[in-house]
């Protein structure tokens, strides 16, 4: 069984296709802007109407709830939200040696959200989708707003992981270098459709 | 005491400082006149024929015509509070929300006023009836109007927010709750200020009225009272369904957002 399966699955910008990431399997996804490529996480996520069924392991999509299924298959979003104050009235548990792998003092739990920077933003954003544990990681560009340093710090955390939790990640990339470093498989989306980038 | 009886000349005088009103307006190009005007013309429009049919129905006071005329307020406030929403609901919905939680709330709280409170011969009399119902309709009216705006407000403006929450798999009813309590309070606030205004800095109408066609003003003030009350509960009521079901009706089955069934601002 496979970590996600989609089968004839559809969006308004995606023709029918069928996809399968193994359990512990990255695939990087790139693309034109506008190509969907935010809108396809979306709606595996199930967050947007779409067509077709997806598989999380042996649970269907259509036999569990909405809010069951995203705790399974977990969304990065490009631009992630933050409804209350304080950073850590958005976690319900936190392992904060995992604050320390992405450079990230203990106390930035407390922190204000509005005085956080865009790349605190993501790398907390990363911290808080993991701290679900998802089975499936959806990213959406999750190292766009970082320096370096922090960009190796995020893929070496991801990678250990989607290794140690046997975690299918389906992963939105611009950057080719980033495409080989992290994964197995490319695939771009070009007329409506998934193409491998390289063979 | 009997009421003196206003003349056309004397309404006409009312008028005229109106009329100047919106010649002020056109002065000042103040882009309200007209509005102004129709509105104005409507009002001596709309409360002149219910004069008229009230005085009909005074007359012939069959049960199904008075029914039939507490429909008609009930649907033209339901086209009201949609019309106040800055993005209504799609299709049947739209009118919908705010016609059924009018009805659940102005409809049953007048229905105990009348068959429990107030006890008239019979209870459906016209006379308690009529002006009971619109009292009630036209003040839960804006405090639904005003919850059910806020709620579909904010969820469009915080829809980042909202999602956010939903993609950490949390259900409808936790990532929408903070709006939806801000939009029931929202509707709330005017009634529960009318009431501690009331009889220190406002006179009502109701109470107005009665004075000034002869009742004994303490009869009036217990009216007033009452009306008050219901006008509470009622806006109470009617503001919680119509916020649950709109909230509700803001995600589908799979509990997605979807502001697609919002329609988008006219202007």
């Amino acid at each position: 069984m496979a970590g996600l399966r989609l089968k004839a699955f559809s969006t308004p910008l995606l023709d029918p296709f069928d996809l399968e990431l193994e359990p512990g399997e990255c695939i990087t996804l790139s693309g034109p802007s506008g190509s969907g490529k935010s809108r396809l996480l979306r709606a595996i996520a199930d967050l947007d109407p779409h067509g077709g069924e997806a598989w999380c392991d042996d649970t269907a999509q259509h036999n569990v709830s909405g809010p069951a299924w995203r705790r399974k298959v977990g969304l990065l979003p490009a631009e992630s939200a933050w409804w209350s104050e304080q950073v850590s009235d958005h976690f319900t548990r936190l392992d904060k040696t995992a604050l320390a792998h992405l450079n990230l003092p203990t106390k930035s739990t407390e922190w204000q959200v509005n005085r956080l920077s865009s790349g605190e933003r993501q790398r907390l954003a990363l911290l808080r989708l993991l701290s679900g544990q998802p089975q499936v990681l959806l990213l959406d560009e999750p190292t766009a707003n970082l320096d370096k340093g922090n960009i190796d710090l995020a893929e070496t955390l991801i990678e250990e992981w989607r290794k140690t939790h046997d975690t299918a990640v389906l992963w939105v990339t611009h950057d080719p270098d980033q495409q080989r470093r992290v994964g197995s498989h490319s695939l771009v989306i070009r007329n409506r459709g998934l193409v491998s980038a390289w063979n | 005491m009997e009421l003196i009886r206003l003349t056309a000349f004397d309404l006409s005088l009312a008028a005229l400082l109106v009329l100047a009103l919106a010649l002020l307006s056109f002065q000042l190009s103040l882009g309200i006149g007209q509005r102004l005007l129709i509105a104005a013309l409507r009002t001596v429009m709309q409360l002149s024929l219910l004069g008229l049919v009230l005085k009909f129905l005074f007359v012939q006071s069959h049960p199904m015509l008075i029914a039939a005329l507490a429909l008609f307020m009930l649907i033209v406030a339901g086209y009201e509070v949609m019309a106040r929403q800055q993005r209504p609901f799609f299709g049947y919905w739209g009118m919908g929300i705010g016609t059924l939680s009018m009805f659940i709330s102005s409809f049953s709280v007048t229905l105990i006023a009348l068959s429990v409170i107030i006890q008239a011969e019979p209870w459906y009399s016209v006379q308690y009836t009529i002006p009971l119902l619109g009292m009630m309709l036209g003040n839960t009216m804006s405090g639904i109007a005003i919850a059910l705006d806020n709620l579909t407000q904010h969820a469009w403006q915080q829809q980042r927010e909202i999602e956010g929450r939903l993609m950490m798999g949390h259900t409808w009813e936790e990532a929408i709750r903070e709006i939806r309590r801000n939009a029931l309070r929202s509707g709330l606030i005017p009634i529960i200020n009318a009431m501690a205004a009331a009889g220190v800095v406002s006179l009502p109408g109701m109470m107005t009225g009665q004075i000034l066609a002869g009742s004994p003003p303490f009869e009036a003030a217990k009216y007033q009272i009452l009306i008050m009350l219901l006008i509470a509960a009622g806006t109470g009521f009617g503001a919680s369904a119509a916020v649950w079901i709109g909230s509700r009706r803001l995600f589908d089955e799979r509990e997605r957002l979807r502001l697609d069934r919002l329609r988008p601002p006219r202007n």
